[in-house]
């Protein structure tokens, strides 16, 4: 039984993969480029093939800066192309984020709707794998605070299928964030040549229901979560775990509506805390679910510093004890007596 | 005999005892990209009056009207930011002769970008003046659609609009369309990370664009020579293998010409080309800005001297191509623009707050909405607050 799952499993990789030669095969306007995407075919292997199939033109390598990169689709997005580039790795994509402020995030509005700019940028990002300093960023917090901009993150092969099509085919910039860390994770349901379709993007999904408490993820600490949530049951908890998939826009009802059930919750992400997605996301839950909280939203986020070297990463990023310490703290007894005993 | 032909010869390794006894030890082959010969910029600016040239009358007639208007227009701009009616004016007095050209080589499929300076351009190209001035005004950040008239917004972050330029360039020759994109930078630009990007990415992809780089002297207050230690802008081209030209910037006549030439080249395949216009901001760097601060009036004065619309105007007259009954035409016509633009922009603009939630993304998000009804209560609350206070 193993053989045979084994042979239909799909990688997230071979999902986006696919996901980028339909889009390229179903829409002459779409064109991919970036740094090492062309013969090589990307450095994670995402473009493989791409190339060989529509040409240089459709899928090809640019000089190696990131500004050019993003500002050359500006331009190309302008006479009505749809470009998809690629951020080789998350800290690479910063040179480029004049043009994305400044223009890509503002390009519609500046223009009353006249000229949007239908762009997808696709970033590897996260951290996990055991790259050098530069290479396991979590940046998704500085888009998140740029008004204009999508921004996206998948969890799942489905979803990095479904997602991905989505955001080449969406009219206005969408930052797509791929947790390379699971672009090796499996799924055995995914079909290359029949793709299921997904929640549409700007809708979190419940990965798993419980009702003692809520655990607000996305990305890469997905599959962290889930496995918490398991772990969690021999400790009599049973956690609800939320997927985001999509920062921007963000899907309050969906979160609200299982923080409302649970009573709880904590936020899990590899990006730091202080000033990162987490406080965002309590400061919502809190606004909306106040009277429902039995315990203040609790936060489990990278630490404030810059990302670890990769010896050290391990003690860095949000894992199943971390997670299940925070869920312990959200106040199951009254723990606290005003005025008591010290 | 080309320089790759010379350097061919020179790769081979000299004939030593030690060369011949390691001669798996030889270098790799080696040889320039690009001759660099050719791609070196004039040796002084371009200059086409004052030389005898010949000089197409009916072209010289039509870009002396647009000097005189243009000149007026700066003049009128500058006026309604002391009235009030824009909320800041970079000046192009003094410059008129490089935007007018610029303008005016561009056919009508081609594609402007211009910088936050070069409303008057985009005016030289047909665009209304007033949706020319919306940025400047703040009634919004752009008055036009782009697609419309193929000028794309102003772009106020420095050379960020040359890789567009050079994108869109790219992406019309993927489609086999026929278009130029000319795009515009001042000097202080040509220190930005996005020049030396898009004049690489064009030279790679070989894109149909045109760079024009307005010298004037000045970045806001900062001279060229604290700007550069290059020879010439124009030299820079040199580096990405893109030719660089040399022109004076207020000789209407040579900066069309030199325009006029890089863009056939651009449109028949030649690839991007880099022009360096030699000029002066006569103004400040815009109505609040004060020149005497970091320039002398003696440099000022020199300058004047070398004025783009009294070089024509001198030129043509001498040759017998204007008469006083055409300086005045042209005079009068600049005054029924100004005129139009003075009564038009002393209207009240139209404001709807709630266009600010209306194009941030295709379709709002649920929190853009939340906060458009949160802004929507405000004002009626204020509304019924104002009639409330008329009843009393």
């Amino acid at each position: 039984m193993a053989t045979a799952v084994k042979a239909k499993q799909v990688t997230m990789a071979q999902a986006i993969n696919r996901a980028l030669r339909d889009a390229l095969a179903e829409d002459p306007s779409v064109h991919v480029l970036g740094e090492d995407v062309g013969r090589l075919g990307g450095v994670f292997r995402i473009t493989d093939g791409l190339t060989a199939e529509f040409g240089e033109d459709r899928c090809g390598d640019t000089p190696l800066a990131e500004a050019g990169i993003l500002g050359t689709a500006v331009g190309m997005a302008m006479y009505g192309l749809r470009p998809v580039v690629e951020m080789q790795f998350d800290a690479f994509a910063y040179p480029s984020f004049e043009q994305l402020v400044s223009h890509v995030s503002r390009m519609r509005n500046r223009t009353r709707g006249a000229m949007p700019m239908p762009i997808t940028i696709r970033v590897p990002y996260g951290g996990g794998i055991g790259g050098v300093e530069h290479h396991s960023d979590s940046s998704e917090a500085y888009y998140m605070a740029t008004p204009g901009l999508r921004v996206y993150t998948p969890a799942t092969v489905e979803d990095a299928y479904g997602m991905l099509r989505e955001a080449i085919a969406c009219d206005d910039p969408v930052v797509f964030l791929e947790p390379k860390r699971l672009y090796w994770s499996k799924s055995a349901d995914f079909s290359l040549d029949a793709p299921a379709a997904v929640a549409p993007p700007g809708k979190a999904v419940v990965r798993r229901a419980g009702t003692s408490a809520t655990l607000i993820t996305y990305g890469p600490s997905v599959p962290v979560c889930l496995e918490a949530a398991q772990a969690a049951r021999a400790e009599g908890r049973d956690l609800e775990v939320v997927d985001l998939r999509s920062l921007v826009p963000f899907d309050d009802e969906t979160v609200a509506a299982s923080v409302r059930r649970t009573g709880r919750a904590v936020v899990v992400h590899e990006s730091t805390g202080f000033g990162g997605p987490g406080g965002e996301i309590a400061a919502r839950v809190t606004e909306r679910c106040f009277h429902h909280l039995e315990a203040p939203v609790l936060r489990v986020a990278g630490f404030d510093i810059p990302y670890p070297p990769p010896m050290l990463e391990k003690h860095h990023l949000p894992g199943v004890d971390r997670i299940l310490d925070a869920v312990e703290r959200l106040q199951w007894e009254s723990e606290y007596v005003a005025g008591g005993a010290d | 005999m080309t320089v790759t032909e010379q350097s061919r010869r020179t790769a081979k390794a000299p004939r030593t005892t030690r060369t011949r006894r390691t001669a798996k030890a030889t270098a790799p082959a080696w040889q320039p990209r690009t001759d660099p010969a050719p791609l070196l910029p004039e040796v002084e600016p371009h200059r086409v009056l004052g030389t005898g040239a010949k000089l197409d009358p009916e072209l010289m007639s039509g870009l002396y009207a647009e000097l005189v208007r243009g000149r007026r227009y700066n003049q009128q701009a500058t006026a309604l930011t002391k009235q009030g009616r824009l909320a800041v004016y970079p000046s192009t007095t003094g410059q008129e002769a490089c935007e007018i050209a610029a303008a005016k080589v561009l056919r009508d499929q081609d594609w402007l970008f211009p910088s936050y300076r070069d409303t008057l351009a985009a005016v030289a190209r047909g665009l209304d003046p007033v949706q020319a001035l919306t940025l400047l005004r703040g009634d919004w950040h752009s008055g036009y659609d782009p697609r419309e008239c193929r000028i794309a917004p102003l772009s106020t972050p420095l050379a960020t609009q040359l890789p567009h330029a050079v994108g869109l360039a790219h992406a019309a020759r993927l489609k086999g369309d026929d278009v130029v994109a000319l795009a515009m930078v001042g000097d202080g630009g040509t220190s930005e990370g996005d020049f030396h990007e898009a004049l690489n990415f064009a030279a790679v992809w070989q894109a149909p664009v045109v760079f024009l780089v307005q010298n004037n002297g000045y970045a806001i207050s900062v001279p060229l020579e604290k700007q550069t230690a290059a020879p010439t802008l124009a030299h820079k081209g040199v580096g990405y293998g893109i030719p660089g030209r040399l022109v004076d910037g207020n000789d209407v006549a040579a900066v069309y010409e030199v325009l006029a030439e890089a863009v056939e080249r651009a449109r028949s395949g030649g690839g991007p080309t880099l022009v360096e216009a030699v000029t002066y901001r006569m103004d400040a760097h815009t109505n609040a800005d004060d020149a005497t601060r970091y320039r002398e009036d003696a440099e000022v004065e020199a300058w004047r001297a070398h004025d783009p619309v009294a070089l024509l105007e001198r030129e043509l007259t001498e040759r017998g191509m204007l008469d006083e009954a055409g300086i005045e035409a042209a005079r009068a016509a600049a005054e029924e623009m100004a005129a139009a633009l003075r009564e038009r922009m002393n209207e009240d603009a139209v404001l709807d707050p709630m266009d600010l939630f209306a194009h941030v993304y295709e379709e709002r998000t649920t929190q853009l909405r939340e906060q458009e009804r949160l802004l929507r209560a405000e004002l009626e609350a204020a509304e019924a607050d104002a009639s409330e206070g008329d009843q009393h």
